[in-house]
């Protein structure tokens, strides 16, 4: 008998019963969408995480102040060091030929008034240099100059979320703002960042870095160094030449714990993409037992199913069907038992992950891959729970068959 | 010749004990013959069926099909003698539930790759049953249903069908229906081997052969009953 035989031999058989299928495939439809939906969300997530990070320069470094607590990671001591200053990052500048530019950022939180509007926000002091070391320009107006700088000029350039509420609907340049009841002039609006990650990343209010040491805040301390570095591929080589340079700059040994800590995009993406695969794994291990224990609920269906045709065989046999006419049989409807589960699982994944992007506003990417490596899988768990039962059923005795009641 | 039992032997363990359902049994038919073997119950016949048919192997002895040692054949080729070489009527029709006459009708050539509807609608109008194709088994009174059963051993034109009390499930009126039935495709060339215990059955055959205890005990000649097919 062609295979075409048998899967018309097959639905018809499938269809006598059509609640008893659809529940046998509910383990596999259930299966194949966790792992897709699982497989989607992860894959979702480290995209828009490899985004986001990209978007700040892979040939950024970062220095930040405070000691590192075990690998890749800031300890408490970020932040309430205040060994990190301006002078280090130009001293970056001068002695590592590789670097491009350097920028550095004070920032606090703080109330800013405009008009009848007030906003507690990030008030962040940078170098004029911030734009370009960041990939992050004006859109409206223009960035404080060097001259700013020098001077502390009490100029402004917001963020959008801080425009938006203190200055709805108006153009804010050449407006006043209050910092700490400093008058400042707005100069420029930033581009939008977006919010997703990392908290909101245009709810801030950029100053001159002077201004907001000596006007604002009243310190000498910076709490970040950005390092733009000429060659992605020199990044090692200059993240320590400058650990080297501040260790001489800060007096710390060559032994003793440095009180900075430099850290590499690259890095940061990578612990990134671990953390997701790693939880990817996981959830699609677990749906993966869910499609299992479907492939078991298939051979138990598939048993009851011989036992109850067991005439049907006998007659079968006795009119010439061969054992391996049976055994394909049953076999192909295990298999079209758990390939339907598939086409659905397929498509709850689809409404799972759509649903999912909507309601937690996650980014999901169902990737054809993973639809494959599902679907691969469900065929797999029906070939191979299909085939005990399958043999069963062609082994049986056609004498025996056909006795039977 | 068409069938030749030497000597055949078939012994099985039932419950741990052992059965000897055939002791050594010598049988020839010839191609055309119309035999019923009578015995009562327990002496062989039905294993003798069996046997006949491919279903069953013997324990020792030979059985030549068609000229051929069928002790050589692997399970593929004895699959397909009872697909092309025989067709089987049994006492309890053993037609397929939820699966129309014609479908019925057309499982010999699905297992020979053959996708014939006419063939097998031919087959369902040589029992006279051609505006029943449609009909589901539960639809059909049992001698309809037992002549779909002979539409389906018919259907591949065979050399010998096996009947195993083809009218034990009916009343003697539609017995002699189907017992026409036979005597017909009997005319038309196929030779018939059917196991009753009914004498009245019996005599629409050409040749009884006697079983008692696993053996032939009688085997004789006789001028059939005929039946007129009805209608």
């Amino acid at each position: 008998m062609s295979v075409l035989a048998s899967v018309r031999v097959a639905v018809r058989a499938l269809g006598g019963n059509p609640l008893r299928s659809v529940l046998t495939t509910l383990g596999v439809i259930i299966g194949v969408a966790a792992v897709v939906t699982t497989v989607s969300i992860g894959a979702g997530a480290r995209r828009s995480v490899e985004e986001q990070l990209t978007a700040l320069g892979t040939n950024l470094l970062t220095v930040l102040p405070g000691r590192a607590e075990g690998p890749g990671r800031v300890g408490q001591g970020l932040g309430s060091v205040q060994t990190l200053t301006w002078e280090d990052a130009l001293a970056i500048q001068r002695s590592v030929p590789e670097v491009e530019a350097v920028a550095a950022e004070f920032n606090r939180t703080a109330q800013v008034v405009a008009g009848g509007y007030n906003d507690t926000t990030n008030v962040s002091g940078v170098t004029p240099s911030f734009p370009h070391v960041r990939n992050w320009q004006p859109v409206e107006g223009a960035f404080f100059t060097e001259e700013d700088m020098h001077r502390r000029a009490r100029v402004a350039v917001l963020g959008q979320t801080v425009r938006e509420t203190l200055f709805p609907g108006q153009d804010p340049v050449g407006q006043t703002i209050r910092i700490q009841r400093a008058q400042f002039t707005v100069i420029g609006v930033m581009d939008r960042k977006g919010s997703t990650g990392f908290g909101d990343r245009d709810d801030v209010v950029f100053v001159p870095l002077s201004t907001a040491q000596k006007r604002l805040f009243g310190v000498d301390h910076v709490r970040a160094v950005y390092v733009k570095v000429r060659d992605a591929a020199s990044m090692q080589a200059v993240a320590s030449r400058i650990e080297g340079l501040l260790r001489e700059r800060h007096r710390i040994p060559e032994d003793g714990e440095p009180d900075f800590v430099v850290r590499n995009q690259a890095d940061l993406i990578q612990a990134f993409t671990g953390v997701t695969q790693t939880i990817t794994l996981l959830l699609g291990a677990i749906a993966a037992v869910s499609l299992v224990v479907g492939g078991i609920g298939i051979m138990n269906i598939m048993l009851v199913s011989v036992t109850e045709r067991t005439r049907e065989i006998g007659i079968r046999k006795a009119v010439g069907a061969t054992h391996r006419d049976i055994l394909v049989q049953f076999l192909v409807e295990a298999v079209l038992l758990s390939v339907g589960g598939g086409v659905l699982g397929v498509l709850v994944a689809l409404g799972a992950a759509r649903t999912v992007a909507a309601l937690a506003g996650w980014a999901t990417v169902v990737t054809p891959q993973a639809v494959l490596l599902a679907f691969g899988f469900a065929v797999a768990v029906g070939l191979f729970f299909g085939l005990y039962p399958a043999h069963r059923a062609a082994s049986l005795d056609p004498i025996v068959a056909l006795r039977h009641e | 010749m068409l069938i030749e039992l030497r000597e055949v032997w078939k012994v099985y363990r039932m419950d741990g004990v052992e059965v000897q359902a055939l002791r050594g049994v010598d049988l020839r038919v010839e191609p055309g013959e119309f035999v019923a073997i009578m015995g009562p119950s327990g002496s062989g016949k039905s294993t003798c069926l069996n046997v006949l048919g491919l279903l069953d192997r013997p324990t020792s002895g030979q059985y030549l099909f068609e000229g051929q040692d069928t002790a050589r054949l692997g399970e593929v080729e004895r699959a397909r003698l009872r697909n092309r070489r025989i067709g089987f009527v049994f006492q309890a029709f053993n037609l397929l539930p939820r699966t129309t006459a014609l479908e019925n009708v057309e499982l010999p050539l699905v297992y020979a790759g053959v996708r014939d509807r006419a063939r097998a609608l031919a087959a369902l109008r040589a029992v006279g049953l051609e505006h029943r194709a449609r009909h589901l088994p539960t639809q059909l009174s049992g001698g309809e249903q037992q002549r779909v059963a002979i539409a389906r051993a018919l259907v591949l034109q065979p050399a010998l069908v096996l009947a195993d009390e083809p009218t034990g499930n009916l009343d003697s009126q539609t017995s002699l229906g189907i017992m026409a039935l036979l005597q017909q495709l009997n005319r038309d060339g196929i030779t018939v081997v059917m196991v009753t215990h009914e004498p009245d059955v019996a005599a629409f055959a050409g040749r009884v052969v006697q079983f008692r205890d696993g053996r032939i005990v009688s085997d004789r000649v006789q001028r059939p009953r005929t039946a007129e097919v009805p209608g």
